[in-house]
């Protein structure tokens, strides 16, 4: 047998080689590398001992194997497992089959069989336990072919009776990953005995062993993810393994029963103990409320974040959750149990404020009350007073989600919201924070209420306040007088943290323009007018008369008697703060005056904004106007550019593609401009001037062809087409221009050669999008491409000189959304006067603080540069967790710079900035090139494609004063 | 039939001088030795003679436990040690063993030095009772002797506060001590594993009340303060030096970390400094926000809370004080409440109980001029606050440890009569088990059901799993095999080796017995007929018809005769060894009931 084997791996061998032979790619180089199967063939023969063994096939998993040798190694390992007698060798090499069998590229389907083989005679648990493990990554490997898969549960239904747990929680994965899932197949298949998984499975959630019992039930929700629908009779099972001893099945059957009430919500179920029914998905709702409760945490952070995802639950149980007082069994009879639960709520309940107020004061009905077993009863309350945060803040987030859904359970949880915001852990006062922001929409607060939350913006920490501030923004408020609360504290918060000034300022504006007629009565006040004297005009300066006139103007917007009560120097003041923070002073109509306001009325509706139109008639005109005289088209762009510019800095939703056009045309102009000029034909060295120029737009080019790619979110592949094919031409005039300016041919070797290899991979990065190019650059090349490839470099250059001129200006389509990512450094502000003093050679921490918009992946990309006087840069990744994401689109980087230096004799300012880095290789167009194997990838590539790494300045630097001292001795 | 019997000497239907005989397996245990408050008498201390009259305490009891270090659970501890004289192994945490004889010390100087009693105990009975001690740490299953075994779990309360189960055998009691289901500031909740005790002894202080959040009153607390402190005020905290202290402490250090406050908040010294040294030490025994951020900082490194000194009093502008004791009796919260007690901008904060006649109890109760020594009269404008922060379980919270540890008998301790009547009802009704509450001297008995365990040979396990199927939980199985009881051990061996062991011949036990069938055919076609017959019915079993004319089931041998007297009925002789008595008899019934008429 064994000689049989040899043989037959030998032949394979010389068969592989053969086909390599015939495949001539540029990989042949490896072939004659002896072969990694003989080589532990002949390492597992020499071994004399199980622990040699065991080496040798510790050292041969290190290395991968290719594709091609794999089903010669399996052989080998098989020939050697048959002969193996200790254990712990064969489940190495069981463990080896398994990893073997997941090589991409390898079909598994050959080594099946005697994969099988081998279960039949093992006695050892372990090694039984690999080997059904390695079975599992074969079908894994072969889910496509359903005899293949019905054989292996075959196989694994047959060892479900073994002794071991071992092999029983494998034999249930297999079922689970493999078990027939559509109806139709199995009866198909159907030779054996009637093959209901589900039965198999449900038999042993009574295993004696809980990790039987885990596995069981994670088979079964292996099953129902890959689309099985699970039978309701399994539903009883799963609510008796809730009172499992073992926290892990608990935690688990939590997890069934809430599939099953997703399944069956409507189905009706029996109360045990009663002859009522109640619908399956308030029953098990019931039941994972319960599991708040739980003894062990995990099952506890389990259950309550399900709950949130249970939105089908009645309105009454959903309210339970939030009872907090002595609560009778809600299912059955309410009525009776209503005097009782008023009793207990006036008399037994301490609400620790007065003095023995906890004194029994009346007899109540004992029997009725039920201390627990009440289902959904207070699971919230438990689930926010838990011990452990993680599991609060499950129960916050379910809380979030469960509010969003019904507004009369927003209503009510309201309280419980607030009481979460004097947590002890911010990370849950800071959920909790954002969770009342969601839900915002569905509540109005009461000033008792509106007191909590506001109590907070005392808050040390930045994070809270400003998801405060922006809670505030959305948060519906009742009367008049919260409104006035509202204003006192936030000027409180202003005068505490004055950083915190342009938040606050948004977030009055946003509580004017929702609530214009109550603020209307406070304006008089507010303003501090008097009817009869004149008062002092207030400091123009002042960041808190600023808050409150953004309140008052923005309340005006929609209240036009507002104006009327406002004395003369608050219209002085609203013309000032109308140009100069434009973003947070709305238009007003005010009367005996002009409109100050921008030319862009509000009231016109998006879809006829004419700022959008005459965004795309200029586009038009450029791309219409092609074939104008060079100066006129010079013109044009020029013009166009300007608008587009104005435009962006006007309309603020529209920048981003106003930009981004710009930025195109720009390039476009520079190009023209770079071609135009007429004294190409003159030797080089006469013109250095020229080249100067020349030279200087393709660079620009290329860099603003980076930030176009780089720089803007929502770029799609039709733009990046685009943005490739004019950083193609940039490439194409450096080309020409070095061409002209060097002497000799030697160095234009190189260059053409990179050159047509760049053309060669742009082909084949975007071969799909060629079509919609024709006339382009690109598309003379390529219809060039067979005589340019031979041709000399003098000549080369003369053909892309030509046909850079003919080719045609590519229209860049728009997409959808377009966004340009900018950043805002708040701090360090840059106005200290102060320098940072310390000493040189240690180092000093610099607290920076910056918002970004639109940038994705900041984690990866957004670094921070300090520049030095003397020219020294240096530049720092911030670490992933700095980055907080307050909203969509938008981040948010605190974080600490660590600055050194070698002593100076006087202060000096260094700049701060921050820089957005790319790498070519992680452009959109790379992630398109269908991912080779790794053997393959580093040798596909072409090297131009392998990175071309830099970095893009978003953000405006800030200068930081600093003195390293010297140090004393 | 095995009992456990529990007799409180304290805090039977009563709150103070917790004391609990609990005799179990033979074994006595004593949990907590404490004194009462209200009495200045010999009833302060438990009455220890009823353990004993005469002789040493020793001898009668094999460990005392105590669950934490307020004097209502470890205060008579010296008495009963030194005085009375014990000299056996006393358990308790590593906490309440740093702590528990700083108080005693305290307690002692207020009855000695203040008080001027003598037959105390004295500094040095303290220091030879701590050296009784035996210190445990948190689920560590220790050993007191071969049979008996305790083990700690967290019950949060105090800092140091368990609770023990107590394991002789298969029994088991589980004294929770005083206990706190919902976390607060500077400790967690208690909790228990599914341990399933034949006896869960639980305390009951609240056992009528749910409380409210937790979070409503800490706000309603810090508003308070906040804005007496604001508006310029001064706040005075009367509190006793440990627990609920260091609770209050921790609740304004953070707040004022977190609202970036400058008032200053003082705490009296003494005592107090001493056990916060100890709050800093047992970090493992805090809570979750405590113990994962001491590495930055130690939360009780307070930054914002400064000692005290007397001449503080006197200074303007807000501030925050702690002072003990904590229901204005005397001493210096006494000192500072008269000082204060004029301007209606400061406030009182009482957070907790307050025994009746003190001035805490006075002000409360809504008295605004109280008669002070010396005839003077102090009219009070300060504002008077009580915030309840008590670390006990409330009646949900004694239900969900119930339902954790799901126990087969409850017994109530430390609470009133009335309320543990409520609870006890509830108890009941709720998880089907029976509930007690003895008061002082009264003995309950609970009758155990303990299992016992045996040693099974595993050959004969092997042996008899072989046979049948794979073992199911919910149905019995029966076994064959020899129960031999020696050496105070139970193993179960198959009988060959039980023969062999013992040195015994092996006898064969036969059954027989003999059927009468009315049947008027020959011996050998009624012999075939019962032949037919059995195989029709025993279609699991080999029946075989022998050439001999008998029919073996199995090994059961049936033979037929015709009777001597009456040739119409025939003998059948059933014969059956003891191994197969269950298909013997079966047969024997079989046949009894006669052969069907449709054979014929």
């Amino acid at each position: 047998m064994a000689a049989h084997l040899k043989k037959r791996v030998y032949e394979e061998f010389t068969k592989v080689v053969q086909q390599q032979h015939e495949d001539l790619s540029a990989k042949k180089l490896r072939l004659t590398k002896p072969s990694k199967s003989a080589a532990l063939h002949v390492d597992l023969c020499k071994a004399n001992s199980p622990a040699d063994a065991l080496q040798y096939l510790l050292q041969f998993a290190r290395k991968p194997v290719e594709v091609e040798s794999v089903e010669g190694v399996v052989r080998i390992l098989l020939e050697h497992y048959y002969k193996e007698s200790d254990a712990s060798v064969r489940l190495k090499i069981a463990s080896l089959l398994g990893l073997l069998s997941k090589t991409a590229g390898f079909s598994p389907d050959c080594i099946m069989d005697d994969a099988i083989n081998t279960l039949q005679n093992e006695k050892s648990h372990q090694v039984l336990a690999q080997l059904l493990d390695t079975l599992l990554v074969i079908g894994t490997k072969l889910t496509e072919n359903p005899s293949v898969r019905m054989r292996l549960v075959e196989v694994a239904c047959k060892h479900l009776t073994d002794s071991s747990h071992g092999v029983r929680n494998k034999c249930l994965q297999l079922i689970g990953c493999l078990g027939p899932v559509e109806k139709g197949v199995a009866k198909e298949v159907e030779n054996q005995a009637a093959k209901d998984v589900q039965k198999i499975i449900g038999d042993h959630f009574n295993d004696q062993d809980p990790r039987v019992r885990t596995a069981a039930i994670k088979a079964m929700l292996q099953l129902h993810e890959r689309g099985l629908k699970l039978q309701q009779a399994i539903y009883s099972q799963a609510c008796k393994l809730l009172a499992d001893d073992y926290e892990q099945v608990r935690s688990a059957a939590v997890q069934l029963i809430w599939v099953l009430s997703q399944l069956y919500p409507e189905s009706i179920v029996p109360i045990p103990s009663s002859n009522e029914e109640i619908r399956l998905v308030d029953d098990a709702f019931g039941k994972i409320c319960h599991m708040v409760s739980d003894g062990s945490w995990v099952v506890r952070v389990q259950a309550a974040k399900l709950l949130g995802s249970m939105q089908q639950v009645s309105s009454h149980f959903l309210e339970q959750t939030l009872d907090k007082k002595l609560m009778s069994d809600l299912r059955r009879k309410r009525t009776a149990h209503e005097r009782a639960k008023e009793l207990y709520s006036s008399g037994e309940f301490s609400s620790g404020r007065k003095w023995g107020d906890d004194a029994p004061k009346e007899e109540i009905d004992t029997g009725a009350v039920n201390l627990i077993e009440s289902g959904a009863c207070g699971a919230f309350v438990h689930g926010l007073e838990d011990e452990m945060y993680e599991v609060r803040i499950a129960a916050v987030e379910a809380l979030c989600m469960l509010a969003q859904s019904s507004p009369s359970f927003a209503e009510k949880c309201l309280d419980f919201l607030v009481d979460m915001f004097n947590d002890e852990i911010e990370e849950v006062r800071l959920q909790s924070i954002h969770t009342m922001r969601k839900i915002s929409n569905n509540i109005t607060l009461r000033e008792d209420q509106l007191d909590t939350v506001l109590a907070v913006l005392e808050d040390s920490s930045r994070d809270i306040r400003e998801a405060l501030h922006e809670l505030l923004c959305c948060t519906n408020v009742s009367t008049k007088e919260g409104i006035h609360l509202a204003l006192v504290e936030l000027l409180k918060n202003l005068t505490k943290y004055p950083t915190d000034r342009e938040s606050i300022w948004k977030c009055l504006k946003f509580l004017g323009s929702r609530h214009p007629t109550l603020v209307l009565p406070l304006v008089p006040e507010l303003l501090s007018t008097h009817p009869f004297f004149d008062t002092p005009e207030p400091d123009m300066d002042d960041p808190a008369y600023i808050a409150v006139l953004v309140l008052i103007f923005n309340a005006a917007k929609s209240c036009p008697t507002m104006p009327a009560l406002f004395s003369d120097h608050t219209f002085r003041h609203y013309a000032y703060l109308r140009d100069s923070l434009s973003h947070l002073v709305p238009p007003l109509r005010l009367p005996g005056r002009k409109l100050v306001s921008s030319p862009v009325s509000p009231s016109i509706t998006p879809h006829e904004d004419p700022s959008q139109q005459f965004l795309h008639q200029s586009l038009e005109r450029v791309y219409n106007l092609q074939h104008l005289d060079p100066q006129g088209i010079q013109e044009l762009l020029e013009f166009t550019i300007r608008d587009l510019q104005r435009l962006g800095e006007l309309q603020s939703e529209l920048a981003g593609m106003a930009d981004f056009t710009a930025t195109y045309l720009q390039c476009q102009l520079l190009l023209i401009k770079a071609l135009q000029e007429k004294l190409w034909n003159v030797a080089a060295p006469l013109y250095l001037k020229q080249n100067a120029l020349a030279s200087a737009a393709a660079k620009q080019i290329l860099e603003e062809t980076y930030k176009m790619e780089f720089m803007y979110s929502g770029v799609e592949s039709r733009q990046v087409v685009i943005i490739h094919h004019m950083r193609l031409q940039a490439k194409a005039l450096q080309l020409i221009v070095t061409a002209r300016t060097t002497r000799g041919v030697e160095p234009l070797f190189g260059m053409c050669e990179k050159f047509l290899q760049e053309v060669d991979s742009f082909q084949r990065c975007f071969i799909s999008e060629l079509p919609h190019m024709q006339g382009s650059f690109v598309d003379k090349l390529l219809d060039l491409m067979p005589r340019l490839v031979t041709s000399k470099p003098s000549e080369v250059v003369k053909i892309l000189q030509t046909t850079l001129r003919q080719s045609t200006f590519l229209h860049l389509p728009l997409p959808e959304q377009l966004h340009r990512a900018t950043a805002n450094i708040i701090e360090p502000t840059g106005e200290s006067d102060n320098p940072l003093r310390f000493t040189s050679g240690l180092v000093v921490a610099l607290d920076v603080d910056a918002t970004l918009e639109h940038v994705q992946d900041p984690q990866g990309t957004v670094k921070v540069q300090v520049l030095y006087p003397d020219g020294q840069a240096q530049l720092i990744h911030p670490k992933p967790a700095d980055f907080r994401n307050p909203g969509p689109g938008r981040h948010r980087l605190i974080t600490q710079v660590y600055l050194s230096h070698t002593a100076w004799t006087e202060p000096c300012q260094i700049e701060v900035r921050l820089l957005l880095a790319y790498n070519s290789n992680r452009s959109k167009a790379s992630a398109k090139i269908p991912k080779c194997t790794w053997s393959e990838s580093l040798e596909a590539l072409p090297p131009s494609e392998t990175g071309i790494e830099g970095t893009i300045p978003f953000s405006k630097p800030v200068k930081v004063y600093i003195m390293p001292k010297p140090a004393r001795r | 039939m095995p009992e456990i019997k529990v007799t409180p000497l304290g805090a039977g239907q009563d709150v103070g001088r917790s004391c609990i005989l609990v005799s179990i397996a033979g074994k006595n245990v004593m949990l907590d030795c404490g004194m009462h408050m209200g009495y200045n008498d010999d009833r302060r201390f438990p009455d220890f003679s009823y353990i004993t009259q005469n002789g040493r305490l020793t001898d009668f009891l094999d460990c005392v436990i105590i669950s934490h270090f307020h004097l209502d659970h470890c205060g008579a501890l010296p008495y009963f040690s030194e005085m009375v004289g014990y000299d056996g192994p006393i358990y308790m945490t590593h906490p309440t063993k740093a702590i528990c004889p700083i108080l005693l010390e305290d307690y002692r100087k207020i009855t000695v030095d203040k008080k001027g009693e003598t037959n105390f105990f004295t500094s040095q009975m303290i220091k030879d009772c701590m050296k009784k001690v035996v210190a445990v740490h948190l689920h560590q299953t220790v050993q007191v002797d071969e049979e008996l075994e305790i083990k700690a779990y967290y019950a949060g309360h105090v800092l140091g506060a368990a609770m023990f189960q107590i394991k002789v055998g298969c029994e088991s009691v589980v004294y929770t001590g005083d206990y706190n289901m919902t976390p607060d500031r500077h400790l967690g909740a208690a909790w228990i594993d599914k341990c399933r005790p034949d006896l869960l002894i639980t305390e009951s202080t609240y056992a009528t009340t749910i409380r409210d959040s937790k979070r409503c009153r800490e706000r309603d607390f810090l508003k308070k303060v906040h804005e007496t402190v604001e508006r310029g005020g001064k706040v005075l905290i009367p509190v006793f030096a440990l627990g609920r202290a260091q609770e209050l402490c921790i609740l304004l250090e953070t707040f004022w970390e977190r609202m970036n406050l400058k008032a200053p908040i003082y705490f009296s010294t003494g005592l107090t400094e001493k056990a916060n040294h100890y709050y800093k030490l047992f970090i493992t025994w805090t809570n979750q926000k405590i113990r994962k951020t001491f590495v930055q900082r130690n939360m009780f490194e307070f930054k914002h809370i400064k000692a005290f000194d007397r001449a503080f009093a006197d200074n303007p502008g807000p501030m925050v004080v702690f002072a003990t004791p904590g229901m204005l009796h005397a001493g210096q919260s006494l000192q500072i409440f008269r000082k204060w007690a004029g301007n209606e901008k400061n406030m009182v904060i009482m957070p907790g109980y307050c025994v009746q006649g003190t001035v805490g109890h006075k002000i409360l109760s809504g008295q605004r001029k109280l008669e002070m020594e010396g005839r003077q009269i102090l009219e009070v404008k300060m504002q008077v606050e009580y915030m309840s922060f008590s670390a006990h379980a409330d009646a949900k919270g004694i239900m969900q440890l119930i339902r954790q540890a799901e126990p087969r008998n409850v017994l109530l301790v430390h609470g009133e009569a009335k309320k543990m009547e409520f609870l006890k009802q509830k108890i009941e009704q709720e998880f089907h088990v029976n509930c007690y509450m003895p008061a002082n001297g009264e003995t309950t008995t609970i009758f155990t059901n303990p299992s016992i365990p045996v040693d099974i040979s595993l050959g004969l396990l092997k042996r008899e799993t072989a046979i049948g199927l794979l073992p199911d939980v919910k149905k019995p199985k029966l076994m064959h095999g020899t129960l031999i009881m020696k050496d105070n051990s139970f193993r179960l061996v198959s009988p060959e080796q039980a023969l062999k062991e013992l040195g015994l011949a092996e006898h064969q036990l036969r059954f027989t017995c003999r059927v009468h069938i009315q049947d008027p055919r020959k011996e050998h076609e009624t012999v075939l007929r019962v032949y037919n017959h059995l195989k029709g019915v025993l279609k699991d079993y080999s029946v075989q018809h022998l050439p001999d004319g008998s029919i073996t089931v199995e090994s059961i041998l049936i033979q037929a005769t015709a009777h001597s007297e009456d040739q119409g009925t025939k003998v059948l002789l059933v014969s059956w060894t003891y191994q197969d008595e269950e298909l013997g008899s079966y047969l024997t019934s079989l046949l009894k009931k006669g052969l069907p008429q449709s054979t014929s």
